[in-house]
């Protein structure tokens, strides 16, 4: 049975891709999820922003004390070769290029131009295969129109697809108005893939401590929805490859990413949940359904249930929604 | 003639460059001033620079100086070129070796950075006690007086160690020299070996111990042989002057610098000549050439080489037309004839037969001054017909009235010379951005730099002056300004306690940093300031450093900026050429930090520029602030006259009466110094606190404090008084107040993250939280008076088995100048609240006796009856066994108290001595009822005549149980007074250690311990310790009758409470090792009691107890009090600066050490949990306490 596909100009043997998440962080994890069966790592993502602060934090404490008194003028031995960048997850990206057979993406996230292309630049040399921009935030500045965050995407993708040649996926916030739009102007920009959706951390209230709390927790399958319905509604219409995340619990989920159109297939939640090992749980899974199903590679599956191969497209439309609430009945109390 | 390059350095770092560049071995123990010598070397070890045989010398940092010296005679002994660098009492400690080492005539140069010795207090600056102490061991010593001096002499000496076989102390002032910042030419390598010979140095090997050709050395001698053995060195001695200047000569073809063993300045026919070594020297050099031109006829000459005194050399030096010499010594010897190099000078001219009136004195003891004026008064004093002999200059002699008197106001700086004094913070970073000023001006204009730092005797809030000088000729003024052209005032409130203006010359530039722009400062300005401003008709400048540092998005750190505003205003440098070297040296500072971090310095240089103002100065003060008083009129008599001066830095116009004869100094008086560092202080909301007393628990500052009272007592109370009902059974109509002492707070905010009560409405509100000082300040010194007011709990109804009850015992340590947040002095105060008013403490030296007695003000205090802890400092070496002698005193005192009473019995009232002999004391209410009894029986001996009576009495004190405790750091328990230690626990004896354990060297600056764990990065350990952290628990558990715990007050505080008081309780040795965090660790000290927490629930410092008393009553007297580790070592360690840099610098280093850590953990963990498990019987018996 072929499952092979093609993410963003890399072939994979088949379209489970393990998304960034703690499982990446060591050469150990990353073997880890090679042998649980992935066909692809993208690895846990670098913030320029992290970098910075953590720098900043690490002067401050180097400093911290110092040239105060007159018996102890330093508290640590003098600053050599520490490490200011992004050197251990580059070293991370050799390292596991050299481990792994399968491709390693790189994951970034910056908040200024100079990072975007220093640190593309520098994944690029260290070996990654593909990078992936994570552009991480909320915007929660009035001022700035939803136009000008459009602006934004498309300008640091267009930075750094003039900076690297390895290919560049670009994971999009499920917050345009006119995704569509939106995944055409980031075609015209280059981008070699686009992953449906980010999640955000939406934090939640100790209504005991009166604390607002940071948490994140793993996605459920009903959170594919959303990224299902995009990537139905893309499929076909645009050039890049689709990357799903989101809500992936076992092989159910894939293979419905992958007959709305997707490309590959991501997940975090079922590996942490169950281990990288679940990997070829899931690809097992697809071959199982497609048996049953009767279709012998991957390519004949990918897309048929998408926007433009369905004969009731507005299924994916507003009518959709209309219907689904028309059908909905009051539960009795 | 090699090229040379000119670079700036500090002193010490001009002598390690050499020293490093010529040794094989370097065997070192950190004392300041001379630890960056060492650390340096271990540096450059660390980074592979090789010397100049192209290898790596091996840098061993050991557990004493005693220590180093041994390793440093071993390597002699066996060949290998090796070298040390020391001070003070760690030069006492090697003088043993350096007997051998000379007695072997073995080669080698000690760099000495002098210092103080120890005697009637510790002082870490500069004299020459030290090297004077060694001149009996048979090393040559050599001084240098400048940065430049001590870089050549580093070479200089090691050469000539070489030729002659003597070894040498090459030694240069402490701070003054080791600590100045200087232009200095560099000697090249080519020019190094040009002066080592290496052959002398095969020579030196093939002397070495080697069983391939073997001999003895160190053998013992007998009064037949040992007399003449002393006397075959005498020729080596002999020919050493030659050899020396033969040295001098032959590098001054190689480098253009000459110098004489003897070198003398000033006029060829001079009458009046002074003699002196060390920096002292630059100064008496400027002094004469300035009177010279004024046609005095006056000169100096400069002893380098001063042991041995070659008598022919210095009559050839001395000009013949000397009528009077004046000879300086920058040390004391009481009761002799005068100090060394005054003998010296008497005898040589006596032996030679020359007659010049010869006068000596003494100068510029630990760092006092020693300025032109005063080197004017001593050639002034050889003119007089009788001419003072045994003088001193510099301090004000009442007493014996030795003092010379010179006038301050002589002045000799030339006008083209830049003088620069900034008033800093040292968290402000002024003194790091002046050195940067000096580096950027000496390293890359043809002009000269030079900068002293004065540091603040305090650990937090400290302040700095920067002396900084720039000039078109070598600066060699070794004195701090007196007169400057520049006045840079880093923190606004300076203006309003210090007088930063005192040394402004007239038309000086005056810039301060204020928040109140050029229209609204002058209103700001206490009156002082303002009349200063206008007499001295000073340029004054103003910018809101703050405000531009944050709004170039440089957070609160303003150097930047002010450097920006020296370099724009100073005229050191034409402005643009200025501004343009400060964007370089910010380019090349902040470079590899990314290009935003360089973009964001320069919008702050550039921004700085545009908020720059020139004050328009009225023609007439106007100010109605007066600066204030430095104690309030109620305190004491002593600190008004004495510690009052020293406060306000005019501690060095107190006279010699003034001071106590003996070093002994009255508690308790930092409660008079209201530091005010901390902008934001903790607030109490009465309503929201559950009175747990966590807060006070860990306040390394003492400054919140509790009591309960009777409500009626509010009636007097001042509005705005805070209190709430206490919360606790069976004190009905009694209130509770938490009173911070908000003046003496230092902000850490450990109160408030300790804090467990929080808001239920609103969100982030504890019981306690940290606000804005200035609004609640009057408010507050009202309620702390009327606190104040308020009876002491009694301390028999007080639980001190809780922390919510030890609350209300009053801490007898208080407003200590530890750092902000300090993780020992929580301890410490807890000590003292415990058992302070029958506590004697030994303490060893390091961070606790520093911020416990650095004068001029002490944190240990009085209780209202007038007890409280009785504290010492020895040594850092000596202080287990000096507590020791604490308690065999007191032994000793008590069993003669007890032989008296029954003695006396007959006379005394009945009962009373058999009460008295068998009280027993182990609670607070059966010490207060002995007190009564003593105190009855001090009564009763008052009417009895006689011998017995009278020695009773000076001993009844000790009939109440004395609680003595030896105190240090891990420095002090795990290296230098490890052996002490072992054999003060073996003893038996009833003493208490508590070692606040930082795993560091802390007051020195961060080197290693045998403390420092597994995997951290320390000085001396920059690629992590390899090696795990000695387990001094198990080793004084397997004595099997010492008492010991471990604790932690951030993990556990009630455990902590109750081991302290179980080891007090205990009637034998006990030894509490106490987890402190510490500013050495690079952590935010906010955070410090909850990486205590995590280091316990890691397993790296597990809580437990080892109670022999329950072995006796056959019971397993180990107990675990931490649950099993329930993270993994790296969760807690990798929040520490001391771990993460090893994971920055050498990743796989760091992971590799982080694996075997958490190995040790873990094995240690078994090892605890199977010995917790054990039955008694398998615990060693001891035999009983009965030691007294």
């Amino acid at each position: 049975m072929d499952l092979s596909t093609n993410y963003m100009g890399l072939p994979l043997k088949h379209p489970v891709v393990a998304s960034a998440s703690p499982l990446s962080e060591s050469l150990h994890g990353i073997r880890r999820l090679e042998d649980g069966g992935v066909a692809a790592i993208v690895l846990f993502s670098l913030f320029e922003e992290q970098i910075r602060h953590e720098n900043e934090a690490f002067s401050h404490l180097m400093a911290s004390g110092s040239e105060s008194f007159a018996e102890a003028l330093s508290y640590f031995p003098a600053a050599a070769d520490y490490r200011a960048g992004p050197e251990s997850y580059l070293d991370l990206i050799r390292r596991a290029v050299e481990a792994v057979d399968i491709p390693v993406i790189a994951s970034l996230n910056c908040v200024s131009d100079e990072g975007w292309i220093d640190y593309a630049r520098q994944i690029e040399q260290a070996g990654a295969h593909g990078l992936e921009l994570n552009i991480y935030g909320i915007e929660t500045d009035p001022a700035i129109s939803g136009g000008e965050i459009e602006q934004h995407y498309v300008d640091i993708l267009t930075t750094v697809k003039s900076t690297v040649r390895i290919p560049v996926a670009l994971k999009l916030s499920p917050f345009f108005s006119a995704m569509g739009h939106m995944a055409r102007r980031l075609e015209q920009a280059g981008a070699d893939a686009l992953v449906l959706f980010n999640r955000f951390y939406q934090p939640d209230v100790d209504i005991e401590r009166l604390e607002v709390l940071p948490s994140l927790e793993l996605s459920s399958p009903g959170e594919i929805r959303l990224p299902l319905l995009w990537i139905a509604l893309l499929h076909g219409k645009i050039a890049p490859s689709l990357g799903a995340t989101t809500g992936v619990a076992g092989a159910g989920e894939v293979i419905k990413y992958l007959l709305a159109g997707a490309d590959a297939v991501m997940t975090t939640s079922a590996l942490l949940r169950h281990g990288p090992s679940y990997a070829a749980v899931l690809v097992k899974g697809i071959e199982h359904w497609m048996d049953a199903h009767g279709f012998a590679s991957l390519a004949l599956l990918k897309g048929g249930m998408s926007h433009g191969r369905i004969a009731n497209a507005s299924a994916y439309e507003r009518a959709n929604y209309i219907k689904v609430l028309e059908a909905f009945q009051v539960p009795p109390v | 003639m090699h090229p040379t390059t000119e670079t700036t350095l500090e002193g010490n770092e001009a002598v390690a460059d050499v020293a490093y560049r010529i040794n094989e071995v370097c065997a070192i123990y950190p004392i300041t001033p001379s630890s960056t010598m060492a650390e340096l070397a271990d540096q450059w070890a660390a980074e592979g620079r090789p010397n100049i045989w192209g290898n790596v010398p091996l840098v061993m940092e050991m557990q004493s100086e005693g220590g180093a010296a041994g390793a440093v005679h071993g390597a002699l002994q066996t060949g290998a070129l090796t070298t040390t660098f020391t001070a003070a009492q760690g030069l006492l400690l090697m003088i043993p070796n350096m007997y051998k080492i000379a007695g072997e005539l073995t080669p080698a140069v000690f760099h000495v950075a002098a210092r103080s010795l120890a005697a009637q207090g510790l002082s870490i600056f500069g004299d020459h006690s030290d090297v004077a102490a060694v001149r009996p061991t048979g090393f040559a010593q050599i001084a240098s007086a400048s940065v430049q001096e001590a870089h050549d002499m580093a070479l200089l000496a090691q050469a000539a160690s070489l030729e002659s076989r003597i070894p040498f102390v090459h030694f240069f002032d402490g701070f003054r020299t080791s600590h100045e910042v200087n232009k200095l030419k560099l000697i090249a390598d080519e020019d190094i070996r040009a002066m080592i010979d290496p052959a002398r140095v095969r020579e030196h090997r093939a002397r070495a111990l080697n069983p391939d050709h073997p001999f003895i050395r160190g053998t013992a001698q007998n009064p037949d042989v040992y007399f003449q053995g002393r006397e075959t060195v005498n020729p080596f001695y002999a020919r050493l002057p030659e050899i020396v200047q033969t040295q001098f000569d032959k590098f001054a073809a190689l480098t253009g610098r000459q110098y004489r063993l003897f070198d003398y300045f000033g006029d060829p026919q001079a009458e009046r000549v002074a003699v002196i070594l060390g920096s002292g020297a630059l100064t008496l050099r400027e002094t004469v050439a300035f009177l010279g031109r004024q046609g005095e006829k006056v000169g100096v000459v400069q002893v380098r080489l001063a042991l041995p005194f070659s008598v022919p050399d210095f009559v050839a030096a001395l000009p013949a037309s000397v009528r009077a010499v004046a000879v300086l010594d920058r040390l004391k010897l009481p009761g002799a004839t005068g100090e060394p190099l005054y003998t010296d000078v008497v005898n040589a001219l006596a032996e030679h037969g020359s007659a010049p009136r010869v006068i000596g004195g003494r100068y510029g003891l630990s760092s006092k001054e020693f300025t032109p004026a005063m080197a004017k008064a001593v050639l002034d004093e050889l003119g007089k017909p009788q001419p003072k002999n045994h003088f001193t200059i510099g301090i004000r002699d009442d007493v014996s009235h030795t003092s010379l008197d010179y006038d301050e106001r002589f002045e000799i700086e030339p006008d083209d010379v830049v003088r620069a004094l900034f008033f800093g913070l040292g968290a402000d970073g002024t003194v790091g951005a002046n050195k940067n000023s000096i580096k950027i001006i000496g390293e890359s204009t043809p002009l000269h730099a030079q900068g002293y730092f004065v540091y603040d005797s305090k650990k937090s809030g400290s302040r700095t002056v920067s002396h900084v000088r720039f000039g078109p000729r070598p600066i060699e003024s070794p004195y701090l300004i007196r007169s400057a052209g520049f006045i840079g005032c880093h923190q606004f409130n300076f203006v309003e306690k210090i007088d930063v203006l005192e040394h402004a010359r007239r038309g000086a530039v005056f810039l301060l940093n204020s928040p109140y722009g050029p229209d609204e400062v002058w209103d700001r300005l206490p009156r002082p300031v303002q009349e200063r401003i206008i007499e001295q008709n000073i340029a004054f400048y103003v910018i809101d450093a703050s405000k531009v540092a944050a709004e170039s998005g440089m957070g609160g750190r303003t150097n930047t900026v002010m450097q920006t505003c020296f370099f724009a205003i100073s005229g050191v440098l034409p402005r643009e050429e200025a501004i343009e070297r400060i964007k370089d040296s910010i380019r090349k500072s902040y470079g590899k930090k990314g290009e935003d971090v360089v973009k964001k310095n320069f919008a702050a240089v550039d921004h700085t520029l545009a908020h720059l103002y020139r004050v328009e100065v009225p023609a007439r003060s106007s100010s109605r602030l007066e600066m204030p008083p430095a104690v309030p009129p109620e305190a004491p008599d002593f600190v008004q006259r004495v510690t009052a001066v020293m406060m306000a830095g005019a501690g060095d116009a107190l006279p010699v009466s003034a001071l106590p004869v003996d070093g002994t100094y009255p508690s308790g008086t930092t409660r008079w110094e209201k530091r005010n560092i901390s902008d934001t202080v903790p607030a109490w909301e009465p309503d929201l606190c559950i009175q747990c007393g966590n807060c006070g628990f860990v306040c390394p500052h003492s400054v919140i404090r509790s009591k309960f009272y009777p409500d009626s007592r509010l009636a007097d109370a001042p509005a705005g008084f805070k209190s709430a009902p206490i919360n606790a059974r069976g004190f009905p109509e009694t209130r509770y107040t938490l009173q911070i002492y908000v003046e003496d707070c230092t902000g850490c905010g450990l109160c408030v993250e300790v804090c467990p009560a929080r808001s239920p409405r609103e969100a982030g509100l504890k019981a306690i939280n940290m606000r804005s000082k200035a609004p609640l300040l009057e408010q507050e010194r009202a309620s702390i008076r009327f606190f104040e007011q308020l009876p002491v709990n009694d301390r028999s109804r007080v639980d001190f088995s809780s922390v919510r009850g030890a609350q209300f015992l009053e801490p007898l340590f208080e407003f200590s100048g530890a750092c902000a947040g300090c993780g020992e002095t929580p301890y410490v105060r807890l000590l003292s609240q415990l058992f302070g008013d029958r506590l004697l403490i030994a303490n060893a030296t390091g961070c606790s006796s520093i911020y416990g007695g650095n004068l001029p003000t002490t944190p240990w205090t009085t209780n209202s009856e007038g007890r409280g802890p009785a504290w010492s400092n020895s040594l850092f070496e000596d202080n287990a066994e000096f507590g020791l002698g604490f308690r065999l005193s007191a032994d000793k005192h008590l069993a003669l108290a007890r032989q008296r009473l029954e003695e006396l019995r007959p006379r005394l009232p009945a009962g009373l001595v058999d009460e008295i002999l068998n009280a027993p004391q182990l609670t607070e209410s059966e010490i207060r009822r002995q007190r009564q009894r003593v105190a009855a029986l001090k009564s009763a001996l008052q009417g009895i005549d006689g011998e017995a009576a009278r020695d009773l009495l000076s001993v009844a004190d000790q009939l109440v149980r004395r609680s003595i405790w030896l105190v240090g750091g891990d420095g002090w328990a795990y290296d230098i007074g490890s052996a002490g230690l072992d054999h003060v626990l073996a003893s038996g004896r009833d003493v208490n250690v508590l070692v606040l354990d930082t795993e560091v060297y802390s007051n020195t600056g961060g080197q290693m311990s045998k403390s420092t764990p597994l995997g951290a990065v320390a000085k001396f350990a920059a690629a992590g310790k390899p090696v795990a952290k000695k387990d001094v628990a198990l080793q004084a558990i397997a004595y099997g009758n010492v008492y010991v715990a471990r604790i932690a007050m951030g993990a556990n505080p009630q455990q902590a409470l109750l081991a302290l008081r179980e080891a007090e309780a205990y009637p034998g040795p006990s030894l509490v090792l106490a987890y402190s965090h510490c500013i050495a660790h690079g952590i935010d000290m906010r955070q410090g009691l909850k990486q205590q927490d995590l280091a316990t629930a890691s397993g790296h410092w597990p809580l437990l107890r080892y109670n022999p008393a329950l072995r006796q009553a056959d019971r397993n007297p180990f107990v675990l009090d931490s649950p099993r580790p329930r993270i993994k070592l790296k969760d807690y360690a990798m929040n520490e600066l001391r771990y993460q840099m090893l994971a920055r610098a050498h990743p796989a280093q760091s992971e590799h050490l982080m694996a075997l850590a958490q190995q040790v953990v873990d094995q240690k963990w078994e090892t605890y949990e199977e010995m917790a498990s054990r039955s008694g019987a398998h615990f060693h018996p001891d035999a009983g306490l009965k030691t007294q």
